[in-house]
């Protein structure tokens, strides 16, 4: 196997001010013709940082402090520009995260690529039509010829990362680098991708380096794995022998904190009378104005589940599927067009605005970002009393409970007095669980609510939910496309595609025997569901 | 917030901005002792002197003392250099009240229309109907009704530029109430007037500072273009745009008279577009990511 891309000792500085003076340290490694070699580790890590210097696209104030990186023996770093532009695209091609902002957007799919060949190579007009079309077909896209002539907007995600795919191959480059490549795809899609990158690069022995924070997709793709922290390469080897048998204690941390596809055998069933209940839910979103025609999309249809003191009910789907919209009914963010929703013995749906507001108090949520959910030019102790106070509590009351609170989430009573601008994403979301804990509410509802976390904060931050839902009997509505969280802290989850329900039941029973088609699809889509991790590992190293 | 303050005052165009016009606004305050006279005395022996004329000059108390006219006078006999000092002042006024002015009305009416959606269509429809109307002929319109004087003169200015930042305010309300930290907000029990005051409107600051500085300096040159098109504050008040109109008679024997005070104008405009501009570089996080190699 010959040796594609190599990393001899490479360092890459951060200009002066930044919280680390090396944003990768000492990197070495070695990609083969032919092999997927997946860098792996959460935010922070330098991962992209590694890919943008192989493709000499660093910004201007980050610089490779050494090392050499050599492409077939040449050294990258000690290229002019101009021969830097001639080696991307023809030797080394890119994926990127987001396919929507990567094409040009008033350019047709076929024209992207029929440029790149234009520009690479010798072929005349009908030769780059035909190995365009021949492109699209080797990545399955449907329907070569229409695709062809359409724009980005006009294809589905999924669809416009394969254009992205058929770009990066076109020219058949000798490396490929895709960073983080289905990130932003649903899980279905994802599954798609992943194993058409796979099929196509093992047929055209491509070496591929692989971006990644997800345990899942290395262990659905990766041939060798490189796991990086702070910028330092922790640990690299054989899949196999990184993820089932790890060797370094951060490893060990990143493997134990994925939580499993599998749901634990003992949940407890919760009966009795329902905390709130929610029957024929329904929302139809109407959009155009005065001078356009009307149209009507119906977000979520027919929804109804109940949920009770001390349960958590997971709603699990794809973007689109309307789980959203039934959180954001439930809190009244919005307005459902149809539906009855109690809680308790309080109606919910078509209420007085003050009845309403005493209903918010009992029902808070918790959202995905944990970068906008919070006011960033609000002290975080000025956030979480806001509730408090418009309660009528007084101030120095409020503040009392909320430096509580700081305890609960495990925080420092100190943060109240800042801005959420100093916090990471972990903290930023325990914040917000404390702001929504501020008004005592029965029913909590995550949104996604760790979504946006790495790995090793969401296993903290979904701890430290499962420790206040039983303290305090919260009723928790977890909303979440991964299903791995939904198996590990759901009692029952609801399915959703489209709008509907699909399937419902006990936790287990749905991830065991699914019934839907839909429901299956997805389960079987799940990046690494059959591979198996290293097990009886700590997650409490710290890091 | 004191972060961002070292950030903006490090940035080199804001500190040119802020230099320049504090040095403007020590001019405006301190005109009186600067060796002025009463810039709308004439003394008429004294009619048309060339800058840095060594004359004898007789003020308004009749007394007559040696005096270096370091501008000039115009052919009324008036010094020029007092009129230009004193002419700060009324461009400062103008360009800072306008901005405030155009600022708290148009931002209000933002708000309302970003945030309460019924209201929207039928305010921003009043807008585009304000845009339609050219600011010089309001301000003739206004001028004429209400008779020359500094406020009407400043709400000529300042109206016209009203909807320009009513639709500034609603673009950025209208994102900023997406942002989920707005319906946390919500979802607390927080009353919509208190969203607005503590969420929304301390999020969309940045950006109406730099468009104010815009407006500003707009104001300062529609100032003087409506004085110098005879349309503004009466001749004998000394503002740049009168000087440079009686000027314009005498430009061909008498160009320093148009120098002085435009060099005095273009130097304020540019100070406060520049000053814009570095704002709007530290300030906007659009602009934040600059400068990266392709």
């Amino acid at each position: 196997m010959s040796v594609v891309l190599s990393l001899r000792d490479v360092s890459i500085a951060l200009p002066s001010g930044a919280d680390r003076p090396f944003a990768a340290e000492n990197i070495s490694f070695d990609v083969n013709a032919g092999e997927i070699v997946c860098l792996l580790g959460e935010s922070g890590s330098g991962k992209s940082v590694i890919s943008f210097s192989v493709m000499g696209l660093l910004p201007d104030n980050v610089q490779v402090a050494g090392g050499e990186i050599l492409l077939d023996g040449v050294n990258l770093l000690k290229l002019s520009p101009a021969q830097l532009r001639g080696v991307r695209g023809d030797e080394v091609a890119m994926i990127f995260q987001e396919p929507m902002t990567a094409l040009n957007p008033v350019m047709t799919c076929g024209d992207q690529l029929d440029e790149l060949l234009a520009e690479h190579t010798e072929f005349n007009g009908a030769e780059r039509r035909a190995k365009t079309l021949a492109m699209f077909e080797a990545v399955k896209l449907p329907e070569p010829e229409r695709i062809f002539s359409s724009y980005p907007h006009q294809l589905s995600g999924g669809q416009r990362q394969r254009i992205m795919i058929a770009m990066a191959l076109i020219l058949e480059p000798k490396l490929l680098i895709a960073d983080e490549p289905t990130t932003a795809l649903d899980v279905t899609t994802q599954a798609e991708v992943l194993s058409l990158i796979k099929t196509l690069q093992r047929e055209r022995g491509t070496a591929v380096l692989f971006i990644t924070h997800d345990m899942g997709v290395v262990a659905e793709i990766a041939d060798r794995v490189i796991v990086l922290q702070h910028g330092k390469q922790v640990e690299a080897g054989a899949k196999e022998q990184v993820l089932r048998f790890p060797k370094e204690a951060y490893t060990q941390m990143l493997i134990a904190s994925v939580p499993g596809i599998e749901p634990p055998a003992e949940r407890q069933t919760h009966t009795g009378k329902a905390l709130l209940t929610v029957s024929e839910l329904g929302k139809t979103y109407t959009s155009g104005g005065w001078f356009q025609k009307k149209r009507s999309t119906e977000a979520a249809k027919a929804v109804t589940l109940d949920l009770h003191p001390g349960e958590t009910v997971g709603i699990v789907g794809e973007s689109g599927s309307g789980k959203s919209t039934v959180a954001r009914c439930i809190t009244r963010l919005i307005d459902p067009t149809t539906g009855v929703m109690r809680l308790g013995d309080t109606q919910l749906d078509g209420v007085t605005r003050d009845s309403l507001k005493l209903a918010r108090k009992r029902i808070q949520i918790i959202f995905q970002d944990p970068y906008r959910s919070l006011d960033p030019r609000q002290r975080v102790g000025d956030a979480i009393i806001e509730g408090p106070l418009n309660f009528g509590l007084s101030r120095e009351s409020a503040m009392v409970r909320a430096r509580e609170l700081m305890g609960l989430v495990r925080l420092s009573p100190d943060v109240l007095s800042r801005y959420p601008n100093e916090f990471s994403g972990g903290q930023r979301q325990r914040i917000s669980i404390a702001r929504a804990l501020a008004l005592d509410p029965e029913v909590l509802i995550c949104d996604e609510a760790v979504s946006a976390l790495d790995v090793s904060v969401q296993a903290q931050v979904l701890k430290l939910l499962e420790e206040i839902q039983s303290k305090l009997n919260l009723a928790i509505l977890f909303i979440t496309h991964d299903l791995r969280v939904a198996a590990q802290i759901c009692d029952r989850v609801l399915v959703m595609q489209k709008g509907i329900v699909v399937e419902q039941g006990a936790t287990r029973d749905v991830f065991m025997s699914p019934q839907h088609a839909y429901t299956q699809r997805l389960l079987a889509s799940a990046p690494g569901r059959d591979f198996k991790f290293a097990t009886g590992l700590s997650e409490t190293v710290a890091c | 917030m004191n972060a961002t303050f070292v950030k903006v005052l490090k940035n080199g165009a804001v500190r040119f901005g802020v230099v320049i016009l504090s040095a403007l606004l020590l001019v405006a305050i301190l005109a009186p002792v600067l060796g002025t006279v009463d810039p709308t005395w004439l003394d008429a022996i004294n009619m048309s002197q060339k800058p840095m004329a060594r004359v004898d000059w007789t003020g308004p108390d009749n007394q007559t003392a040696p005096r270096t006219l370091i501008m000039g006078t115009d052919s009324f006999g008036r010094d020029i250099y007092s009129r230009v000092l004193y002419g700060t002042r009324i461009s400062l006024v103008v360009g800072v009240m306008v901005a405030v002015f155009s600022l708290i009305i148009g931002t209000f009416l933002g708000l309302v229309a970003g945030y309460f959606r019924r209201v929207d269509s039928i305010l921003m429809r009043v807008m585009d109907g304000m845009m339609a109307i050219p600011g010089i002929l309001l301000a003739i319109a206004l001028v004429a009704a209400w008779g020359a004087q500094l406020s009407t003169v400043i709400i000529a200015i300042a109206v016209p530029e009203i909807p320009r930042v009513t639709r500034l305010v609603r673009a950025l309300v209208l994102s900023i109430r997406e942002e989920p930290y707005i319906e946390a907000a919500v979802s607390v029990g927080t009353p919509t007037w208190k969203i607005l005051l503590r969420h929304v409107l301390p999020n969309s600051i940045a950006p109406m500072v730099v468009q104010g500085t815009y407006v500003c300096a707009s104001a300062i040159l529609i100032e003087a273009i409506l004085s110098f098109l005879g349309l503004g504050l009466p001749s004998e008040i000394p503002t740049w745009g009168n000087i440079m109109a009686e000027a314009r008679v005498v430009f061909s024997s008498a160009p320093h008279n148009m120098w002085f005070p435009g060099i005095f104008l273009g130097l304020t405009v540019l100070a406060v577009n520049v000053l814009g501009d570095g704002l709007r570089d530290t300030l906007d996080p659009k602009f934040n990511k600059r400068g990266e190699k392709r």
